[in-house]
């Protein structure tokens, strides 16, 4: 057994706002109804949160969920128990049509932290990051330069945005890049 | 740079979000159709100056395909809708008629 | 001479000087200095050359639309060329240099070209260089290339040595302009509570107010900006950005803003510029006006600018132009010009006034003063070259006979004024023509439109055709309520600021000074200064035929510099519409383009250069590729080691060397690229059955086949490896970088076409680290790291099995591109490295050898397997590979199998693949051709083939190819000629495409 390594290694920056790869995260992609009942208590039963509605996300410490379009969500979970919780939500899926997927190692999480985390993340992402518009709880897929990302906001000075694992030192450049010293824009 | 508001997940997304996907509501062709309606279908495209239907994907989020009633001339959109039909539903080509008089669905289907 | 005042200067601070230097010289100005009147100060009032003529060049203008004064900016990685001087801003240790002249600024040998200037005429160019051909590429072509442009390029081997951004705004009103009827807009706007996103391109709020005084209110015009720049600044939803022009206005209210940061401040910390990519529901065009030239001969000799120009150089600056200033108008406005230079002890000795009852007020007043003012007068000519030392003066009426000459060493010249029309029209508003002030408006009736097709620009003040600051202020505050109102909010009642009447007497449309003016004068009568187009060209134009706007801009390059014709645009298309006899309205205007002036390639860029210039996606094991010396290979955004050369090797002994270590013994291949897609739901297997050409619903579980992907023009997309996984579950392998695209390809299908099929995908490809572990010891290797059975009986060829090796989870396919006894191994990509490294470890007995993309490529060339790419280029199906044994015959149909039916896919002439080898075993180039007998209708060799990959393969010792041939595999053994780089042909025979192992004994092992 090898002890698993994450894309960057926690890497970090400091700057107009913190950056920092977040490590392993446990992800399941999962596809199905997520009206239905099945569904719903597999997700509850396992994730131990309720299936989020649509563009919001919802957390219980570790684990949780993101709502990614119509019929997906991306259930999260400490990365040990990244193989125990699928087999739980697939156990709990049983007969229903649904597909659930270890992408735990598929994928890299950042954190952004600090006050100017909104024009951070403005600066590189083609979305209204205002207060007003962008709220805690919210997630929004979308683009961070060239590569598709999703991104949500813990609270109000700190983002998570998860991306491939394969540009995750991309995404990382960026993320320094946008929050080197000097740029700081003042919109927010 | 356009905006279309993606119907299965809600965001207005703009066009770097997207990938066009050219003219909606072809009918597929098999293996039993002639030369003509396979021809039709694989390269015959209406490219009007006005109303046109299209087919979008939300490429950079929630990854679905959809449609978008839109003028080709003002760029105006008069809706986006399901992909999951093979015309246009009711409300859009109201919208439409109402934005411009005279058209109706049967001179484009 | 110019020269700096006593006093004044309302931008400027005398008490903080700066030095800076121009073309090599050391020169002093203050803060608050443009480089122009900075210069101006210093006396020098030659910046520059023209384009075409080399004439000397003195600013005209004192800002955006300054068409003259461009300098090279800066020095090494920071140095710019053609930067108006005008909107320069000064900072301590600039340096700048003039440009478009040789030997010096003041003697320039391309000068000549202004004596020889009838005979170079419009279209000259066009006209003189077609014949005799011959002479176009090794002569004219040269020489124009070396007489074109006006700055120099930047050193090519140079960095830019500062950073630019983007940045995405979201808002409600966007108001693009911040002179007084930006600031009163947003005034309007900003108190329904709507998002207000104010821009100024310039570092000062308020425009050109200021420099006319005046007072709102009841109190002077500054404190009255003043306080509208502070009301503005305390409200949390107005955003104010100064130094930010609306560069360009689009679709669905898109809209630029561009930054610059520290253009004034080069050691400042952070990007230099930055792009703001704005979304707004309305915006305002709060541009202003310019003035507009007047067209008389030698109109652009260095000291003949703007009357406004001149104003705004002394109020501005405390900068004069000259002692003596002629005033020249058709407008009451120049006035103003002329009672300021009086009033700062400048001499004014007439004010040529073309119209015949002369001005209103203004003229009373400055007659009052003791200006001499002419009614119905006009300049016959310009005396001087380099500089201004006098005019002649005739009537406006007449052809130009001289009655008066009068010495001076400045003209201030007015044509009327523009509204800065820029903004408004780039997203298709329309402008209509206002013949009593003869300028182009808005057209508010044909706005331009938005997503919902309802308007949404609203212009603001001189923009908008108000040009008198009573006007513009009412308006303006209409404009800002109206924003805001079409924003989707409520405004609050918005006092309009009131300023005082000022009536002024109509002013009189002046094309052409004088009226009658002889060929000579209209010769010597510019419309585009920078780039040498007079009054003439336009005629000559016209007369050639030359009818549309967009024509003869064209044909004579009118509007077509750098300041894209801000200043010689209307008086240009008025020149044409005279000549032709037509109005101004039924020429028209050229098309207002974006970006309104223009911007820095580094802000297009943004972030993107270096390392973040596009994603580069690396495998688990990138950083051990990189730390073994890696050779790269780009396959789509990947990088992939194309081999590892060792000691000294080259990248083709690496590559030799890793091709025969696979096959003697055993080789490791990072496959991590590849695309896995999962399949699954009840309806996936009739699925995979329509999106591959083969069966897919029939493969049992524990099993793998080949499948190939057509699109719906029958056209090969892709190959790979499909497992079952389960009853439901397939795992399909794609090409590398066809991940995403063959993922789309079936979500496409899933959603828009079969949307009522129960099947789920997902692209699973950055879960796992995929290691190809090949060559006859790759089972040995495999049993030794243990924990899997991978023997023959137990995980035969084309079967995949789960399990943990070495400790780690994995899924070993067996399968083989090579030819060679493989295993892919599958395992959680955060483990990929640590299996790589125990398998080089474990491996070192049998010299396992890493091996890279090219290997691979010879590897399987050597066994005659298709690449995606290689042997496929899209016109490619698989009936042309040979592979029709992957196409089923049972199926009723799959996605290409109708557009395969057609009469060119069927037809028995299309080429077919075969093996190649060359008589001599030289390597064949790529792509080469072989030839046939005869010629095609474009008189072309005919040709019946042509190479498709092509390697040496160390294996054999010689070059092998495939190529696709003209009724390739019924021609076995003849011989083609193929032709090589050298012009020569190599005799080619026609062989097998399997080259090595025919009957597969290596990998069934």
């Amino acid at each position: 057994m090898s002890e698993p390594v994450s894309a960057l290694s926690n890497a970090s920056f400091d700057g107009l706002v913190h950056v920092q790869e977040a490590g392993l995260h446990g992800m399941i992609a999962l596809r199905g109804d997520l009206d239905s009942e099945a569904l719903q208590s597999a997700v509850t039963n396992s994730a131990g949160v309720g299936v989020p509605a649509p563009r919001t996300v919802v957390f219980d410490g570790a684990r949780g969920a993101a709502w990614m379009s119509p019929d997906e969500l991306l259930v999260f979970c400490p990365y040990p128990e990244a193989g125990a919780t699928l087999a739980q939500l697939t156990d709990a899926l049983g007969g229903a049509h649904a597909l659930a997927v270890d992408v735990s190692d598929a994928r890299a999480v950042f954190e952004v932290r600090g006050p100017r985390m909104r024009e951070v993340i403005a600066k590189l992402a083609p979305v209204d990051m205002s207060a007003a518009a962008f709220q805690p709880g919210t997630i929004r897929r979308t683009r961070f330069a060239q590569v598709a990302a999703a991104v949500w906001l813990v609270d109000d000075a700190e983002a998570r945005i998860v991306c491939f694992r394969s540009v995750a030192p991309y995404m990382f450049a960026l993320l320094c890049t946008a929050a080197a010293p000097g740029g700081e824009v003042g919109m927010f | 740079m356009l905006i279309l508001e993606c119907p299965y997940c809600g965001v207005k997304a703009e066009e770097t979000e997207l990938h066009g996907g050219g003219e909606a509501h072809l009918v597929r062709r098999g293996p039993d159709s002639s030369d003509d309606a396979f021809e039709s279908y694989l390269f015959q495209r209406q490219n009007p100056k006005g109303v046109h239907f299209e087919r979008w994907r939300h490429a950079y989020g929630c990854g679905k395909w959809f449609h978008a009633a839109r003028c080709t001339a003002t760029l105006e959109v008069f809706g986006t809708y399901s992909a999951q039909v093979s015309e246009p539903p009711q409300q859009i080509r109201d919208r439409i008629a109402a934005r411009r008089p005279g058209w109706s669905w049967s001179d484009q289907g | 001479m110019s020269t700096r005042l006593a006093t004044g200067g309302r931008l400027t601070d005398r008490s903080k000087p700066m030095s800076f230097r121009f073309n090599g010289q050391n020169l002093r100005g203050v803060q608050g200095d443009t480089l122009a009147s900075a210069l101006l100060a210093s006396g020098q009032l030659l910046m520059g050359r023209s384009f075409k003529y080399h004439r000397p060049r003195g600013p005209v203008a004192s800002g955006a639309e300054e068409p003259n004064a461009l300098v090279n900016l800066g020095q090494g990685a920071r140095f710019e060329p053609n930067q108006r001087a005008t909107t320069t801003e000064l900072f301590d240790g600039l340096t700048a240099t003039s440009q478009n002249h040789w030997p010096s600024l003041n003697f320039d040998v391309g000068a000549v070209n202004t004596h020889l200037s009838r005979f170079l005429p419009a279209g000259f160019y066009y006209k003189m260089f077609i014949h005799p051909r011959p002479l176009w590429k090794h002569f004219y072509e040269p020489i124009i290339r070396r007489s074109a442009g006006l700055g120099a390029a930047p050193d090519a081997e140079t960095v830019d040595a500062d950073t630019y951004e983007h940045f995405y705004a979201f808002t409600d009103v966007l108001i693009l302009g911040g002179g007084v009827a930006g600031l009163q807009a947003a005034l309007g706007a900003a108190g329904s509570g709507a998002q207000v996103l104010l821009l100024e391109q310039s570092a000062d709020w308020g425009g050109r107010t200021p420099v006319d005084g005046g007072e709102i209110d009841g109190k002077p015009v500054q404190d009255w900006i003043n306080d509208a720049v502070q009301a503005l600044g305390n409200m949390d939803n107005v955003t104010l950005r100064n130094r930010t022009m609306g560069a360009g206005v689009y679709d669905h209210g898109y809209a630029l803003g561009y930054e610059r940061l520290n253009d004034h401040a080069p050691e400042a910390a952070g990007p230099r510029h930055r792009l703001w990519r704005i979304r707004a529901r309305q915006i305002v065009t709060a541009t202003g006006a310019i003035e507009r030239p007047l067209s008389f001969a030698g109109n652009d000799v260095p000291g003949v600018l703007l009357a406004s120009a001149v104003r705004d150089y002394v109020v501005n600056y405390g900068v004069s132009i000259g002692d003596r200033t002629v005033v020249v108008t058709n407008n009451d406005d120049a006035y103003r010009t002329a009672i300021c230079l009086q009033e700062h002890g400048l001499d004014v000795p007439v004010i040529l006034d073309a119209r015949p009852q002369g001005g209103g007020a203004l003229m009373q007043q400055a007659e009052a003063l003791g200006i001499r003012v002419l009614r119905g007068k006009a300049i016959a000519s310009v005396q001087g070259s380099r500089k201004v030392t006098g005019v002649t003066i005739c009537a406006q009426a007449g052809e130009g006979a001289v009655l008066e000459t009068i010495a001076c060493d400045a003209v201030a010249m007015s044509g009327g004024w523009s509204p800065v029309v820029h903004l408004w029209s780039h997203c298709g508003g329309k402008l209509v023509w206002d013949e009593q002030q003869a300028f182009f408006r808005p057209d508010l009736g044909k706005a331009p439109t938005g997503h919902d097709g309802t308007p949404f620009v609203i212009p603001a003040g001189a923009a908008n055709g108000y040009i008198h600051l009573r006007d513009t202020l009412t308006d303006a505050t209409t404009a800002g309520v109206s924003a805001a109102t079409a924003a989707g909010f409520k405004p609050k009642s918005t006092a309009v600021p009131q300023a005082p009447e000022q009536p002024e007497a109509p002013m009189m449309a002046v094309w052409l000074m004088p009226q009658g003016a002889n060929v000579a004068l209209r010769a010597k009568a510019w419309l585009d200064f920078q780039n040498d187009v007079k009054v003439s060209d336009i005629q000559l134009a016209a007369q050639e035929g030359y009818e549309s706007v967009e024509h003869a801009k064209r044909y004579t390059t009118l509007g077509m510099a750098t300041d894209q014709g801000k200043l010689s645009n209307i008086n240009g298309l008025a020149t044409l519409s005279r000549a032709l006899g037509a109005d101004i309205p039924s020429v028209g205007t050229t098309t207002f383009r974006p970006p309104y002036t223009p911007i820095s390639m580094g802000a297009i860029a943004g972030q993107a250069r270096g390392e973040i210039f596009q994603p580069v996606r690396e495998t688990p094991l990138h950083q051990w590729h990189q730390s073994h010396a890696a050779h790269w290979e780009p396959v789509g955004q990947w990088r992939r080691p194309y081999c590892f050369p060792q000691g000294g090797e080259t990248v083709e002994q690496a590559v030799q060397r890793e091709v025969i270590a696979t096959r003697a013994s055993l080789g490791l291949l990072d496959a991590s690229t590849l695309g896995k897609i999962v399949v699954k739901g009840p309806d996936a297997g009739r699925f995979l059955d329509m999106l591959y050409t083969n069966m897919m619903s029939t493969l049992p579980v524990g099993k793998c086949r080949y499948g190939l992907m057509c699109s719906e023009n029958g056209f090969l997309m892709d190959d790979g490896v499909v497992a079952r996984i389960s009853d439901d579950t397939w795992l399909c392998h794609t090409t590398t970088g066809g991940a995403e695209r063959i993922h789309g390809h079936m979500e496409e299908w899933l959603q828009t076409e079969w949307w009522d099929w129960k099947v789920y995908t997902a692209n699973v490809t950055e879960q796992y680290a995929q290691i190809a572990v090949v060559g006859p010891n790759a089972r040995k290797l495999l049993e030794k790291l243990g924990g899997m059975d991978v023997s023959k009986d137990a995980l035969p060829f084309m079967q995949w099995s789960d399990g943990t090796l070495a400790g780690i989870p994995a899924r070993i396919f067996r399968i083989s591109f090579s030819g060679e006894l493989s295993y892919e191994v599958a395992v959680p990509a955060s483990q990929g490295l640590a299996l790589w490294e125990m398998l080089h470890a474990a491996g070192a007995e049998w010299n396992a050898t890493a091996y890279g993309t090219e290997a691979l490529h010879i590897l399987r060339a050597e066994k005659g397997f298709i690449m995606i790419g290689d042997e496929t280029d899209g016109t490619v199906i698989p009936q042309d590979l040979g592979l029709g044994w992957a196409i089923s015959k049972k199926k009723a149909d799959y996605i290409g199998k109708r557009a395969q039916a057609r009469s060119h896919m069927t037809d028995p002439t299309r080429w077919q693949l075969v093996g190649l080898e060359t008589a001599d075993g030289s390597v064949l180039p790529d792509g080469a051709l072989a030839a046939a007998p005869g010629k095609n209708a474009n008189g072309q060799r005919n040709t019946q083939g042509r190479v498709t990959s092509t390697y040496h393969s160390p294996t054999l010792g010689r070059g092998i190819a495939m190529g696709l041939v003209l009724n390739g595999p019924e021609r076995m053994g003849e011989t083609l000629e193929f032709s090589k780089l050298d012009g020569t042909t190599v005799p080619t025979k026609i062989v097998n495409a399997v080259f090595f192992d025919p009957e597969g004994e290596k990998q069934n092992v």
